[in-house]
């Protein structure tokens, strides 16, 4: 390694570390203004200050005990308010009261009678009435019968009172992030462009410094070390970058007011782009967005020899600066509904959700040409599209997430699993995951045009948060991007990803598409499938001459880079005959399969 | 049911094995004692490199072998009784057999060199080699690599990856200008030197010598040149590995002497790959070639005759392939490293230095003769097709683009070369079509 790799290499992970520390910086007070900026509606704001009260104006030197007060407070509100409006045994006992003897026909008129006018006997009334309303007129044989479903009623409404009158699980999350995000003080929130440069920005200057010395070596496949490095050869590098990625991805999705700082450190880009503070996504989307630039321009330096995957790089490159991160800014910035224009359905599951159809319709021509766009893209574009070119087209051209498997995941690719035994959980899988979306989105647009939530017995509600949760966050981020280290760049696209399954199924029986080997002149050496990321034994096929018509194969290229003997092509020709023969050329003796 | 023994699991061997499978229920045993498994021997480089590992070298999953009733016993066999039809193993009992093929493979060339046993030394074949480069290339100050061929350039471009430094002693005046015509041969040695290797041209090893330990200190070269360095790879070739029939009445000459249908002298003993050696070699082809096709070709028409179905070998017209460092090499047909009387060739090499393509026809007829291509890859079955159908130079200048097989967006260099052909060959006809943009219009 050169000195100035040494140095770029030291210089990238002292700012990361210092990334880390930055965490552990501010200190949090929470304040009126704090307040004010954190919750909008005006009662909800005097409720929670009521809460809070006695954290006003503490110093808390660590977000984790900041946020432990929080959830101490709000929950002991809860516990308050639940016992204020709980219904009691005796409550109970006062509607049997109003019942006698056998053959008891049960009347929610009753309940009326029983509570009395304060709150939370209006509360309880009403409760009551609406959880039994499915009881009127019911029979029982005695008042055993009715005591046992009042029973379960009376632990239903009680352990739903927090989501009327405290505060559910759900909006506690809310407040700890809002709050949090508005609480803290300290270096970071003072500078907070000098901050980014420290830690982000110097990081991309080590990383430019460990990439561009490489353009000192002759252009060529550049593989040497790769399984002796322990970054790439799943060594300890690997682990701990495993690691730091998996934490990551949990911190992101399910605990967000742990990262308030780093949101803080990007706060100048947001405003300049979007006119708002920076939320979680947004410092996720720039990092995302740095991600693929630099190590796009590793990938451009490593494969210069190569003008198919350098303007491959070109382009994932492009779709996510100008598509995934530019234009949602921007049109947040012109008050449009923001969305990635390139993020097709079924990946962006959320796209046929009720509120993102209102959203759409609610705003303008732009809004619904934006719905009509998305509906075109997923229903023609995809077909037609892969027909032409492969499903290379969107999975190692446009995508997000192929774009950050070909970049960033560059370095692990070698790591997916080729055994017959993982091609066939992949095809489980993912094609589950596609019946999954398929069935989620079904009911959730059930539910948008007959507002029943129910369908053959399964609340959409719940499947969708489901599929959010295991699919959308679980699988897609912890898994797709965490995962790189140990079972490659693709585990998302090749196990998870439903627009992968559903651009395959065209790939595999309708396309031009297909990977050409050429004629006798496999050596079987195994490169070809030691860095297909997708996991394709490609050197199966060309080891007896037959066309690699695969629905994973995302066209990267790579197989054919990296063969010594010029034996791989991708190709768009004539659909006829594209599975081809297994002929290997050569051997006039005999005709044969192979 | 017929017992099929082969000796030997490299790709005649397996291929033999595989065939014989795919055609017959006869029970078939493959012997190693190199592997346990079938691996790409041509990967051997990749592993040292760390590209690879030598689990991705093998072809086929563990589980292949017991799912295709291939049974793999990795032991050294000892010796043949052709009368018994019995081996003798060194560590298993012996093995009677109805059919033994024999896929020995070859050994490095080794000229009696003073030293050429010392620790340090090695040839780059197998494994074990292998292992021996990986344990005497650690921390070393400099390697020397004898013999420029296709081994040994690998072997320079393997010590390079680690930044060991390398000298390459070439015997000849160009790097392999044995077998590649002088143009690329020289196109080559400008590569090599490109990587920073001192190439030493036509330069021939004297002696290796010893330090106290019986360890490689230094290489003695034919000008009396002392070149220190701890570690001697001797790539000069490879011969066949007749050890083993040696003593048997198996007729042996260089390598195992086979017919056309690569039986032996014996009944039921066939011979394939890089130790078989062809009594009647076919028109323009050597008796022995060690490559990795004709030792697979061998293998599929070996099990054609052994499940009933006599064949000849017949391999179609020659071609080859290897990558040189950066440059890819293929070739089609015969393009001899000198032109031979009646033949004429057209040279054409970009700018770039790093590829060229060289075509050889047939002076009078204008016949197509084979063509060498390095940096552009070219379709095997468009040249296999026009080697076949004997078509002029002129037709394979017209369809030249049709043949390309470099990736999609690779600058094409058809219409340069064409260009210079035409300057060349006024009265050429070559009339080329336009190719669809997008490849839809």
């Amino acid at each position: 390694m050169k000195l100035l790799q040494k140095a770029g290499m030291t210089l990238f992970i002292v700012a990361s570390t210092l990334l880390i520390s930055v965490l552990f910086l501010n200190r949090y007070k929470l304040t009126d203004a704090a307040l004010s900026k954190a919750i909008t509606d005006s009662t909800e704001r005097k409720m929670v200050a009521m809460d809070l009260a006695p954290m006003m104006g503490k110093t808390y030197d660590f977000n984790v005990s900041f946020n432990g007060d929080i959830d101490k407070h709000l929950q002991s509100s809860n516990k308050k308010i639940t016992s204020k409006f709980e219904i009691t045994d005796q409550d109970i006992g006062n509607v049997l009261s109003q019942f006698s003897g056998q053959e008891i026909r049960y009347s929610t008129e009753k309940i009326s009678d029983i509570f009395d006018d304060s709150e939370e006997g209006q509360f309880k009334a009403q409760k009551l009435k609406d959880y039994t309303s499915w009881m009127h007129e019911k029979e029982y044989a005695d008042k055993a019968g009715l005591q046992e479903h009042l029973e379960n009623t009376k632990s239903s409404i009680n352990a739903n009172i927090v989501n009327d009158k405290g505060y559910s699980d759900y909006k506690i999350k809310a407040l700890k992030l809002a709050l949090t995000r508005q609480s803290g003080f300290g270096p970071v929130s003072e500078n907070s462009l000098l901050w980014l440069l420290l830690t982000i920005g110097l990081g991309v200057v080590g990383a430019l410094m460990y990439i561009f010395p490489k353009l000192e070596l002759l252009p060529g496949i550049k593989n040497d070390h790769v399984y002796h490095s322990p970054n790439s050869g799943r060594g300890w590098v690997g682990y701990i970058i495993g690691f730091l990625l998996i934490g990551f991805y949990v911190i992101l999705y399910w605990y967000p007011e742990y990262m308030t700082t780093w949101m803080e450190l990007v706060d100048p880009i947001s405003m300049a782009l979007n006119g708002n503070e920076a939320s979680q996504w947004f410092f996720y989307g720039f990092l995302y967005t740095l991600a693929i630039g630099v190590m796009g321009i590793r990938m451009i330096i490593k494969y210069r020899h190569s003008k198919y995957q350098m303007i491959r790089t070109y382009s994932v490159i492009f779709f996510q600066i100008a598509f995934a991160f530019l234009i949602p800014e921007i049109l947040i910035r012109l008050n449009r509904p923001s969305m990635d224009l390139k993020n097709i359905w079924p990946l962006n599951y959320t796209f046929f959700f009720d509120y993102n159809i209102e959203n759409l319709t609610h705003s303008g021509s732009l809004g619904l040409g934006m719905l009509v766009w998305g509906i075109v893209l997923a229903l023609i574009g995809v077909p037609v599209i892969t027909y032409f070119y492969g499903k290379r087209w969107y999975c190692s051209w446009v995508c997000g997430c192929g774009g950050l498997a070909e970049t960033l995941g560059d370095p692990y690719r070698q790591l997916s699993d080729k055994s017959l035994k993982a091609w066939k959980i992949e095809r489980w899988m993912i094609h589950s995951v596609l019946v999954f979306v398929v069935v989620m989105t079904f009911g959730v647009l059930y539910t948008y045009f007959t507002g029943s939530s129910e369908i053959a017995g399964i609340n959409t509600y719940n499947l969708r948060t489901v599929y959010g949760f295991v699919i959308g966050a679980a699988f897609a981020g912890v898994v797709g991007v965490g995962f790189y280290p140990f079972m490659g760049s693709r585990v998302w696209c090749r196990f998870g990803c439903p627009l992968a399954a559903y651009l395959g199924l065209v790939q595999r029986f309708k396309s031009r598409f297909r990977i050409t080997t050429n004629g006798g002149q496999c050596i079987s050496c195994g490169n070809c499938s030691t860095y297909c990321e997708m996991g394709i034994d490609v050197r199966w096929y060309a080891q007896r001459g037959q066309n690699i018509v695969r629905s994973s194969c995302v066209g990267c290229g790579i197989c054919s880079s990296v063969c010594p003997r010029g034996v791989l092509k991708l190709e768009n020709k004539d659909p006829k005959d594209r599975f081809g023969e297994a002929i290997l050329i050569g051997n006039d003796s005999v005709k044969m399969n192979a | 049911m017929k017992h099929v023994v082969i000796i030997g699991n490299g790709i005649a061997g397996i291929t033999a094995a595989r065939h014989i499978r795919k055609n017959s229920d006869f029970d078939i045993t493959v012997i190693s004692a190199e592997s346990e498994h079938f691996w790409s021997r041509t990967a051997l480089m990749y592993i040292y490199m760390g590209h690879m590992k030598y689990e991705h070298t093998k072809p086929y999953e563990d589980w292949f072998w017991k799912k295709n009733r291939i049974n793999l016993v990795r032991d050294f066999v000892k010796s043949i009784d052709t009368a018994a039809h019995r081996l003798t193993l060194d560590q298993n009992e012996p093995l009677t057999y109805d059919v033994l093929i024999l896929a020995t493979g070859s050994q490095p060339n080794k000229f009696g060199w003073p030293g050429q046993d010392l620790k340090g030394v090695s040839g780059m074949v197998s494994l074990q080699d292998l292992k021996r480069i990986e344990e005497h290339t650690q921390n070393i100050e400099r390697g020397v690599i004898v013999g420029g061929g296709l081994i040994g350039i690998e072997l320079a471009e393997m010590l390079n990856s680690r930044n060991i430094p390398v000298s390459f002693l070439v015997r000849e005046a160009e790097f392999w200008d044995n077998v590649l015509p002088h143009q690329e041969a020289a196109m080559i040695s400008r590569h090599i030197r490109r990587h920073h290797i001192d190439l030493r041209l036509k330069t021939e090893l004297k002696e290796i010598l010893a330090d106290n330990h019986g360890r490689v200190r230094a290489v003695v070269t034919g000008d009396g040149e002392e070149i220190a360095c701890q570690f001697v790879g001797l790539t000069a070739g490879v011969h066949p590995n007749i050890k083993l029939v040696k003593e048997s009445p198996v007729e042996t000459n260089r390598g195992i002497l086979v017919n056309e249908f690569l039986e032996t002298n014996i009944p039921d003993i066939y011979a394939i790959g890089d130790c078989a050696e062809h009594k009647n070699p076919l028109p323009g082809r050597a008796p022995v070639e060690q490559v990795w096709y004709t030792g697979r070709m061998m293998g599929e028409t070996v099990a054609q005759t052994i499940c009933g179905n006599k064949t000849a070998y017949q391999p179609g017209p020659w071609f080859n392939s290897a990558k040189f460092f950066d440059i890819e090499y293929q070739t089609y047909g015969r393009v001899w490293s000198k032109l031979k009387e009646h033949e004429d060739e057209f040279y054409w090499e970009h700018e770039s230095g790093e590829m060229a393509m060289h075509f050889v026809f047939d002076k009078p007829s204008k016949t197509f003769l084979g063509i060498n291509t390095f940096g552009i890859r070219l379709r095997h079955e468009h040249f296999d097709k026009w080697l076949k159908t004997e078509v002029s130079i002129d037709y394979v200048m017209e369809h030249l683009k049709e043949a390309n097989f470099d990736p999609e967006f690779f600058k094409p260099h058809e219409d340069d070369i064409i260009q210079a052909y035409k300057a060349r060959y006024p009265d050429a006809k070559v009339n080329v079509k336009r190719k669809k943009v997008l490849g839809i219009f």
